[in-house]
């Protein structure tokens, strides 16, 4: 018991993922910064925005919504995160325990975070919330197929096992399933399924900053804003960790091999940068389309070729 | 030394001084990390570009945490330039109380702090200050982006 509170509370769950997820958002702005010919904010500017957030600043509630459940929504999104956390990273740091990461609960517990930003924006009250919490509700109907597509080409490729740890060790034992032509397709769709999922910037409709101020997070301040910048710092760092596991071989936690395993989450997160930076947000009748026929296209042409054997 | 000698000692003196201050973690983090929302009444336009200019590659005012935010719910700093006329009023107003406090407000260009050429206009309703308290008076019209950067500096150290 004390040990399971251990995992989700300190590692690899909720300290762990938070602070590295924190670094890794702040090397998300300072390559943004870097690729606008910009400085960049310092090292630490996540923790700064955290702790402002959840120590200085004041909480207003709404007026015309539900308080209840407008406080509720971000503890939900960030026990959701932490959990997915836990679950993720236990297998991936080959610690053994008597679950052993099974990719279907990864795939619900990955959408409560969404789910729950959705049910705080529409107890909000306000009309520009109710449209970003729509358009989200949009995007996941759209992406979510998707995912659970390249989860079960990944699963296919493996032999039909669902643990993550099998997964991990069928790929250590031969070689990554990104050596292969349907790993590639799997991996160019895990790629674009993520960036939905952090909402970054093709797919930031629901919380789109210029058009509707910020969508599903307008009326959230101060502490409760804190912890969905929690949960985003979070998911910035499982989502990557995720695809590292089922697509680019886990991580091995022996002399040199640490670097690469850091560089594996770390080149993910550049990618997703890069994608965010040179990119317009396109509407969401758009994202529909392109996950729906384009991506589903791709990943279904994955499973076809992992069934032949590619 | 003269008297304007002077001032500058003491204002040197002061920036020491606050450099050295002690202060505690809260108020550390809110200095490092102010989120500004732009507030932009009858304005001509002029100082909205230049606020905006500070967040350019050249100026970047990223590098000391500034972010420009979408909603007031999420502002430490309140950006209000243009001259404020009747209508404004009301709504700066609003925007002030339903900002999370605590909030710090500056008034940017000639007309935000002190009215400028409108100040005896039929429908100007006062300066900034008049309506909602003032942290930070940044003059010009247009003030330069370095003028604004020194003006948040100076927030900061005050803040």
């Amino acid at each position: 018991m004390a040990v399971d509170i251990f995992y989700f509370l300190v590692f690899p769950g909720l300290l762990f993922a938070g602070i590295t997820g924190g670094f890794l958002s702040w090397f998300d702005r300072k390559i943004t910064a870097r690729v606008q010919f910009r400085k960049g904010p310092p090292i630490l500017q996540p923790f700064y925005d955290f702790f402002k957030l959840l120590l200085v600043k004041e909480t207003i509630l709404p007026k015309n919504g539900s308080p209840l459940i407008f406080l509720l929504a971000p503890v939900f999104s960030v026990f959701g995160a932490t959990m997915a956390a836990v679950f993720i990273l236990l297998p991936l740091f080959n610690i053994t325990t008597g679950f052993r990461g099974d990719l279907l609960v990864i795939f619900y517990l990955l959408t409560i975070p969404s789910f729950s930003y959705i049910i705080g924006s529409l107890a909000s009250g306000n009309p520009l919330a109710a449209v970003g919490g729509s358009r989200e509700m949009k995007l996941i109907l759209s992406y979510e197929l998707t995912f659970l597509l390249v989860i079960a080409g990944v699963i296919l490729k493996c032999g039909q096992q669902f643990d993550l740890d099998s997964i991990i060790k069928t790929q250590q034992a031969a070689s990554p399933f990104i050596g292969s032509v349907s790993g590639v397709l799997l991996f160019i769709v895990a790629i674009f399924c993520i960036q939905a999922k952090l909402a970054l910037v093709p797919f930031d409709m629901p919380e789109a900053e210029a058009e509707i101020t910020e969508g599903i997070f307008i009326e959230y301040s101060g502490a409760p804003y804190a912890l969905i910048k929690l949960t985003k710092y979070i998911m910035l760092f499982v989502l990557p960790s995720l695809l590292a596991a089922i697509l680019l071989g886990g991580f091995r936690l022996e002399g040199i091999n640490i670097l690469w395993s850091i560089l594996k989450v770390l080149g993910i997160v550049l990618l997703l940068t890069l994608i965010r930076n040179t990119n317009p947000r396109i509407k969401i009748k758009q994202a529909v389309r392109f996950f729906l026929i384009w991506m589903n296209l791709i990943a279904v042409l994955a499973i076809v070729l992992i069934a032949f054997g590619y | 030394m003269d008297e304007s000698d002077r001032g500058a000692c003491n204002s040197i003196d002061c920036f020491w001084l606050l450099k050295t201050k002690k202060v505690g973690f809260k108020s550390y983090c809110f200095k490092k990390s102010l989120w500004v929302f732009h507030f932009g009444g009858a304005s001509c336009n002029n100082c909205d570009i230049e606020i905006l200019d500070c967040l350019t590659p050249r100026h970047d005012l990223e590098r000391f945490g500034i972010l420009l935010v979408g909603s007031i719910r999420h502002a430490d700093v309140l950006l209000v330039n243009g001259s404020i006329n009747k209508r404004d009023k009301e709504r700066l107003l609003e925007i002030y109380k339903q900002a999370p406090k605590p909030i710090l407000v500056v008034a940017i260009g000639a007309c935000g702090c002190t009215g400028g050429i409108f100040a005896e206009g039929i429908t100007f309703a006062g300066p900034v200050d008049k309506i909602i308290p003032v942290d930070a008076y940044i003059p010009g019209c247009p003030p330069k982006p370095e003028a604004i950067i020194a003006g948040i500096v100076k927030l900061v150290q005050k803040a």
